[in-house]
């Protein structure tokens, strides 16, 4: 490709249960500008502009980009708009680089955000569809089997998920911005209300209120500031919801998507050659099971990394250091917050959740019933 | 920049209602007559990318029903903007200057028989000031078309004009919805749906499926003898608010076109995506397009408007008659938004 594309401005806001402070166009606002103040930016000198949200009806605006191009300060410019489930954080950074690296525009501005406190997102995921069964049960109740069946493949230990969701939240208590500051032991989560055999309440990621956003530019922008991060490589990959050959489990999509990544940015061993990794878990059983579907281990291994404590911050592997989804899920903005969460630690700007000398990290989101990725890798060196 | 073209198009006609059909149902047809006539199949696009919303059949995530509408397995790669379809193909346009894949696929659905278009099109307002006051889609065009007669840029009577020109075109189009040759004194007899806007100055609302096939450089050359190249590309957006706005100008296509080069050559025909009538004069004037161009050979979204695929259809409209040799260079146009906020401009040209 064409040009290099870097990271030179991230923003995101404080995320809560609900940020009756703002208006929707506030909350965009508030992320924007920081992300344009990290860039030192301002509205003027962005040329084009990607904004990703999940579903429309979450807020109850259809196709809200129109809305919140007065708030954006788009007028005059390009205002594009992507949707891709939950991937769709992450897909929206792909497009906006993907400007970039195109030579179309050199200085964009990639938004994404959701309001959850102005819809009921769980029920909004379960509509009653003519000739179909509805599901009647939220995104849980979809991947609870899905996790069951992890579990007996990889005879896995019980208390992974337990596990993940004790790391994932201590992480959270160092991210001022995350929604859920809490500490728990394993015993509170696993002592925790059964919602979906196995996932216990204490293991389900919450609703959030939330935006962020992403400065990318061009190579000869890039020196506005010292630290950019660039981006090394990107993926999207999709596969069909109704299909007998799928392994929804460990899903070729997946698999796919992060083999393209990994080639492009030269990887071969991601254990050996990632830093550090903000892996969309919405759900704590997703950490082992992505830790095989991305390759950091063999098939049914993947727990094993968990339980011993390997992707805890310091150790061999941090996964979700910001405390990852299980803390924080504006849905629209999970995928582009993991995305810009590995861009701040390969800037060294993660404050108190950095990974000491991290040179290389994946941002990674996924959506639908485990059919649509999206995935970056990003690095401190061009 | 790397040169990618239009080289295959296919459509539903749009009808008032196609029924009963789901996503794939609307889109494996389309999907797979635009690859089959350039001899491809799923397995030979380097990236798929599809534009639709929600709102239309009222269920979250449609666009992932269409998916199984194709033959995504292995996994592809794939996208999907909550926009028209033509926007799709800019992202597909974008995807392929990259240069390491070489041809996408582009689709979008709609249906508009499944709800009231015009209410539902008040969602796209405001939430907090605007909505409240209801101002479906026929009500905010009144506005801007009595702005233009305020103006004296138009008369209702230009606007009778308009729509009984696009649905003359349109006879010759098997896949409009909406043709024939209708009296210009007789609209203007008919009563105001929202003053001045009367039923045939609005575009009907159809349903319908289109996709298109892109290619790059010499793998278009290799699909079709006459590839419609895509000279230049740009959408651009104005102020949410229509107090903003002055109504009855569009410097947002205005733009657009200056900077996708339409002004750089002589412009053979123009597919403008204008759901109403008085929109199409908004859009000649900010184009700059005289009177010898032939504007909406097809008909235009006055014949048939399948929402968030009326703009792609304008894309493949100009496309098929470049790579059929009766055009050389063309405008294709989509528009988003409450009286034309968004748009979107393609030069399209053969060899």
């Amino acid at each position: 490709m064409a040009q290099h594309c870097a990271v030179i401005g991230i923003g995101q806001t404080k995320h809560r249960e609900s940020r009756r402070d703002l208006s929707i166009p506030g909350l965009v606002r508030e992320a924007a500008l920081r992300a344009l103040e990290d860039a030192d930016m301002t509205w003027k000198d962005i040329d084009s502009i990607v904004i990703g949200t999940a579903p429309d009806m979450f807020e109850g605006v259809m196709m809200p980009e129109l809305w919140l191009s007065d708030a954006l300060g788009a007028a005059g410019k390009p205002i594009f708009r992507v949707h891709t489930a939950g991937s769709v954080g992450g897909s929206t950074a792909v497009v906006a680089s993907h400007l970039v690296q195109a030579g179309v525009h050199e200085k964009v501005l990639t938004l994404a955000f959701e309001k959850q406190s102005e819809a009921n997102a769980m029920w909004a995921l379960s509509p009653a569809i003519p000739f179909q069964p509805q599901l009647v049960a939220g995104a849980g109740g979809y991947f609870a089997p899905l996790i069951r069946s992890y579990i007996r493949r990889a005879d896995a230990h019980p208390d992974t998920g337990c596990m993940v969701a004790v790391k994932d939240r201590e992480n959270g208590c160092l991210n001022p911005n995350a929604h859920l500051h809490l500490h728990q032991t394993l015993e509170q989560v696993k002592a925790s209300p059964m919602l979906w055999d196995p996932i216990r309440y204490a293991e389900t990621c919450p609703s959030s209120d939330g935006a962020v956003a992403m400065v990318l530019v061009s190579e000869k922008h890039a020196d506005r500031v010292k630290n950019p991060a660039w981006v090394k490589g990107t993926s999207v990959r999709t596969e069909r919801t109704i299909f007998a050959g799928r392994d929804q489990v460990n899903p070729e999509a997946g698999r796919l998507c992060a083999k393209d990544v990994y080639d492009q940015a030269g990887i071969t061993n991601p254990m050996k050659e990632i830093d550090c990794a903000e892996v969309y878990v919405p759900f704590s059983w997703f950490e082992p099971m992505w830790l095989e579907n991305l390759g950091f281990a063999e098939v049914g291994e993947g727990w094993k990394l968990t339980m011993e404590g390997k992707t805890r911050l310091g150790s061999e592997m941090p996964w979700n250091m910001s405390g990852g989804v299980m803390c924080t899920n504006p849905i629209g903005a999970s995928g582009m917050l993991r995305f810009a969460e590995a861009a701040r630690q390969v800037r060294g700007t993660a404050e108190q959740h950095q990974v000491d000398g991290a040179k290389v990290a994946i941002g990674h989101a996924y959506g639908g019933g485990s059919q649509f990725f999206a995935m970056w890798v990003v690095g401190s060196e061009r | 920049m790397r040169d990618v073209a239009i080289v295959s198009f296919a459509q539903l006609p749009s009808v008032k209602a196609i029924d009963p059909s789901d996503e794939p149902e609307l889109v494996q047809p389309v999907t797979s007559q635009a690859m089959r006539q350039v001899g491809l199949t799923q397995d030979d696009i380097g990236f798929t990318c599809s534009g639709s919303t929600d709102y239309l059949p009222g269920r979250p995530f449609s666009f992932v029903a269409a998916v199984d509408g194709l033959k995504a397995w292995p996994p592809i790669r794939e996208s999907h903007v909550e926009m028209d379809g033509a926007f799709a193909l800019f992202e597909a346009w974008v995807r392929l200057l990259h240069g390491d894949i070489d041809t996408a696929l582009v689709f979008s659905f709609g249906r508009c028989s499944l709800g009231p278009v015009p209410d539902v099109l008040n969602l796209q307002n405001d939430p907090y000031y605007v909505q409240p006051l209801g101002l479906d889609s026929i009500s905010a065009a009144a506005l801007q078309a009595q702005a233009m007669i305020d103006a004296k840029k138009a008369t209702e009577r230009d606007f009778a004009e308009v729509a009984a020109r696009n649905r003359k075109q349109a006879m010759d189009n098997p896949n409009a919805h909406i043709k024939g040759d209708f009296d210009v004194d007789a609209m203007l007899e008919e009563p105001y749906l929202s003053s001045p806007i009367r039923k045939s100055f609005c575009s009907p609302m159809s349903d319908s499926a289109a996709a298109i096939v892109l290619a790059a450089g010499d793998k278009a050359r290799e699909l079709v003898k006459r590839p419609a190249w895509i000279r230049g590309i740009d959408h651009r957006t104005e102020p949410h608010a229509l107090g903003q706005r002055d109504l009855t100008a569009s410097p947002s296509a205005k733009l657009a076109g200056q900077k996708a080069g339409v002004g750089e050559g002589k412009i053979d025909l123009a597919e403008l995506h204008a759901p109403f009538a008085h929109q199409e004069l908004i859009l000649r004037e900010a184009l700059g397009l005289g009177e010898d161009v032939d504007v909406n050979p097809s008909g235009g979204a006055l014949a048939a408007n399948s929402l968030m695929t009326a703009g792609l259809i304008r894309f493949g409209e100009a496309a098929d008659r470049v790579i059929a040799g009766s055009a050389n260079r063309a405008v294709a146009h989509t528009t988003s938004g409450v009286c034309l906020q968004q748009n979107l401009v393609a030069v399209l040209e053969g060899e």
